[in-house]
């Protein structure tokens, strides 16, 4: 075998690759959020946060935007939390492996990779329009919740299932039944991960925007009802940015939304972590 | 002598892999009946019978009857949940649930409807008592439980048990995760809750089987060799396989 | 008793929201094709899937632009994602030190977390202006658009990479070293490897990602429907179509649409099926003892 590069060579040469790749995606992490943070904290203030926008966001604030948020953010979740925490709780505990449950499998595989613009096709087609709903917080928010569904479910199953098989029968020893022992120890033994799927569906309901495009309406008032339109922060920052409508208002969207994951990620971290250990007695 | 579960003519299996090849025996009332011989013998699958824990494992089958008080345990009409309620079980590893030590003992009282919190702490503290952890607990039981020893985990797991006060406590090799010290723990507090309760422990130690039980039972290959008072099967045991596992020839 | 009818409820009710999950695949399956299938009839399959113009103000309907552009895009974004994120799994599970661990793992979840809206926004007030400085054109173009999706897509193929060579046995990479083999030898020829399968699933589902993004293609692709002739020539993809369209499409062009969105159910499903396979096939190739 001809070598060209001695071994020992080649081995130095890939802990070189090695680090400069690992160092490429801090930069890269770093470069993106620290950019639009540079750009975008220097319009942000209580007036812009707390003010309605003026000519359909060209000046004034995004209060309005963050209410949309919140709002259809609530929606998907008060929808797909249940949902997808009991699904992973039957998936887990319930089944056995056969074909009916390798096509739930299958279906929630699906549902996770359908690509969100055609989720927003269904939301038109089925809420909007088959339902009369029209274009509306409300038909926003259960389209994102069928996004959700999957994330959720999908965690909190794989933390079902690494509950100890020990805690489950010193429950049934106890003389509880199968309900008694999921609702009382395997549920509470695998809430931090259950907390993080549903946080990470809250995080994918709050940053998404092609599947509420054609099913939220972008009204720039302060929805009432859950049948008024809404304009969410990240349409409202596609908006502001492909219509050139303004751009200072658009990094101060940006940096906006950036936070709020940010912050939505790392304190749940926090928490799960803290809670962990509490229980664990560490 | 008094009979509190008597087993007759028990086979067990798991698809078609027979593991108990009919087993008969008495466990009397309010005595330690160990339960030795080497592993996979099925010493662990009989006692899981008698609190019908096998139940969960779909390929789980057994002919024979298993009777509780003359009831018969797995009779349709009876509750697998109610039986276990009766017959308690403490593991090999201490298993606590990841909560307090107070929430751990008040578990199966919460679980069987008791909320009154005046109740549940006199429960608490007489189970805890009753498992001799109470003084060394008593000032931290809103402490998690997985920051307890192991051998005040098995004590926990003790404590957790007779708080729903069953007939029979079932231990399945309680001590072999343990040091010496909690094992002696272990062994006195099972001496103490005999006057109450009715205890099978499976155990691979045969000192500890002399110790602490009053019948032992030998168990080869899914059949019981021979059964009977312990003092006698340690002393002249009538099967010569009894003789060569107890004497460390096999096992 | 009364326990026993309790827990015969919550059975139903837990396999109620378990179902869930199929009836929502199968409603979507529904609605896109119901609106759509129309659309593919009158335009007739093979015009629309092959039909090199996209104009509905002349009635014209051929998505093959589009698919071109989706699939180049997908192409080039995994020319750079694939070599580094293997590469960056191989950093991760095998020489990376515990803090270059501590401080890697929470970025790449971070890069994975952060909204897709976001990256198209900053690809627009900063890839696009730097790609025209330097490369000359409008900025808007594949390469543009494939950088972007490099980042949105590497999260993806990194942890299922990693996790595939964390789930080689430790003994495998101790025989190689234990032959004298440096440790990148021992990962060359045996962990990675070994965790071939854990790869191809991770490459393929960031490729579903790549294929399915809407918002950050959208944002620098240039959105022209025509057949790239270079890397630099903008493209419209097939999700970017629907957005683009949707909010003024009426008739014939509305149900267009719809079937553009069959065309991405259809791409998705065989991607997935694809992944079954591979997984599928290691475990009966590991089972068979091929290992």
């Amino acid at each position: 075998m001809n070598r060209i590069i001695p071994p020992k060579h080649a081995n130095s040469i890939m802990n070189v690759i090695f680090w400069g790749v690992g160092i490429l995606a801090i930069a890269i992490l770093v470069l993106v959020i620290g950019y639009l943070l540079y750009v975008g904290l220097p319009q942000v203030n209580l007036t812009f946060l707390f003010t309605d926008p003026i000519d359909n966001g060209a000046a004034g604030g995004i209060w309005p935007s963050i209410v949309s948020t919140f709002y259809i953010t609530i929606v998907a979740l008060v929808v797909a939390a249940p949902l997808g925490v009991l699904a992973a709780v039957y998936l887990a505990e319930y089944s056995g492996e056969n074909t009916f449950v390798k096509t739930i499998r299958f279906a929630t595989e699906t549902l996770a990779s359908v690509p969100s613009i055609v989720f927003g096709l269904f939301g038109l087609a089925f809420f909007v329009v088959y339902l009369q709903m029209g274009f509306c917080i409300l038909a926003g928010g259960l389209t994102l919740a069928l996004m959700a569904i999957p994330t959720i479910l999908r965690t909190s199953e794989v933390a079902i299932e690494t509950v100890p098989q020990s805690y489950k029968e010193g429950s049934m020893a106890l003389g509880s039944s199968k309900w008694q022992t999921v609702i009382r120890v395997v549920i509470p033994a695998a809430i931090g991960g259950i907390t993080t799927g549903i946080i990470l569906g809250m995080a994918r309901a709050v940053e998404e925007t092609a599947a509420i495009l054609y099913t939220v309406g972008a009204t720039t008032t302060v929805p009432v009802s859950l049948f008024d339109g809404g304009d969410p922060l990240p349409l409202h920052l596609y908006t502001l940015a492909t219509e050139g409508i303004s751009l200072p208002n658009a990094y101060g969207t940006a940096a906006v939304l950036v936070i709020l994951i940010l912050v939505i990620t790392f304190s749940t971290n926090y928490l799960v972590e803290r809670y962990t250990k509490k229980m664990m007695g560490r | 002598m008094e009979n509190i579960m008597q087993v007759k003519d028990l086979k067990t299996y798991f698809d078609d892999t027979n593991v108990l090849k009919d087993v008969n025996i008495d466990i009397p009332k309010n005595e330690v009946t160990s339960i030795i011989g080497p592993s996979g013998t099925g010493k662990s699958v009989f006692l899981r019978t008698l609190n019908r824990m096998n139940d969960v494992i779909s390929t789980f089958r057994k002919e024979g009857t298993i009777l509780l008080d003359g009831e018969d345990i797995y009779d349709p009409k009876i509750d697998a949940v109610d039986i276990r309620k009766r017959v308690g079980m403490v593991f090999q590893k201490p298993n606590p649930f990841p909560k307090s030590i107070f929430e751990n003992v008040a578990y199966g009282m919460r679980v069987h409807g008791v909320y009154k919190k005046a109740q549940l702490q006199e429960v608490v503290e007489r189970s805890l008592k009753g498992a001799a952890l109470w003084d060394e607990v008593k000032d931290n039981l809103d402490k998690s439980a997985m920051s307890l020893s192991g051998g005040q985990q098995q004590r926990l797991c003790i404590a957790r048990t007779i708080a729903v006060e069953p007939e029979v406590i079932l231990m399945d090799e309680p001590c072999s995760a343990l040091d010496p010290i909690s094992t002696t723990k272990i062994e006195d507090l099972i001496h103490n809750l005999k006057n109450k309760y009715t205890i099978v422990i499976v155990t691979h130690n045969m000192q500890q089987a002399t110790r602490v039980s009053k019948y032992t039972a030998f168990f080869l290959n899914g059949t019981i060799v021979e059964k009977g008072l312990t003092d006698k099967i340690f002393i002249e045991p009538e099967d010569k396989r009894t003789e060569d596992y107890i004497t460390g020839r096999f096992g | 008793m009364a326990r026993n009818w309790e827990e015969f409820f919550v059975e139903k009710i837990l396999l109620i929201a378990a179902v869930s999950s199929v009836v929502i695949i199968l409603a979507i399956i529904g609605f896109v094709v119901g609106q759509g299938y129309t659309a593919l009839g009158t335009i007739g399959i093979i015009n629309f899937v092959f039909g090199l113009i996209w104009n509905p103000d002349y009635g014209l309907y051929g998505i093959f632009p589009l698919i071109i552009g989706t699939l180049s895009v997908v192409a080039v974004s995994l020319l750079f994602a694939v070599p580094l994120s293997i590469l960056g799994a191989m950093f991760l599970a095998e020489v990376a030190p515990r803090t270059m661990r501590r401080i890697l793992r929470p970025t790449i979840q971070t890069l994975a977390g952060v909204p897709s809206v976001i990256y198209g926004f900053f690809g627009l007030i900063v890839l696009v202006p730097f790609m025209r400085t330097h490369f000359g054109g409008s900025g808007f173009s594949i390469l543009t658009a494939s950088l972007i999706l490099t980042v949105m897509v590497l999260p993806t193929i990194l942890s299922i990479s990693e996790d595939a060579l964390r789930s080689i046995p430790v003994e495998y990479k101790e025989a190689s070293l234990g032959l004298g083999a440096t440790h990148w030898q021992t990962i060359k020829n045996v962990i990675f490897p070994a965790a071939i399968p854990g790869v191809i699933t991770g490459v393929i589902l960031g490729m579903g990602r790549a294929i399915g993004e809407t918002m950050a293609v959208l944002m620098v692709a240039g959105n022209v429907p025509l057949i790239p002739t270079s890397i630099l020539s903008p493209v419209r993809t097939l999700t970017a179509n629907i957005a683009l369209e949707m909010g003024e499409a009426t008739g014939l062009h509305y149900n267009a649409l719809f079937a553009t969105g069959i065309v991405l159910l259809v791409i998705i499903v065989i991607l997935l099926l694809i992944v079954n396979w591979v997984n599928y096939r290691q475990r009966v190739t590991i089972g068979g003892g091929y290992l």
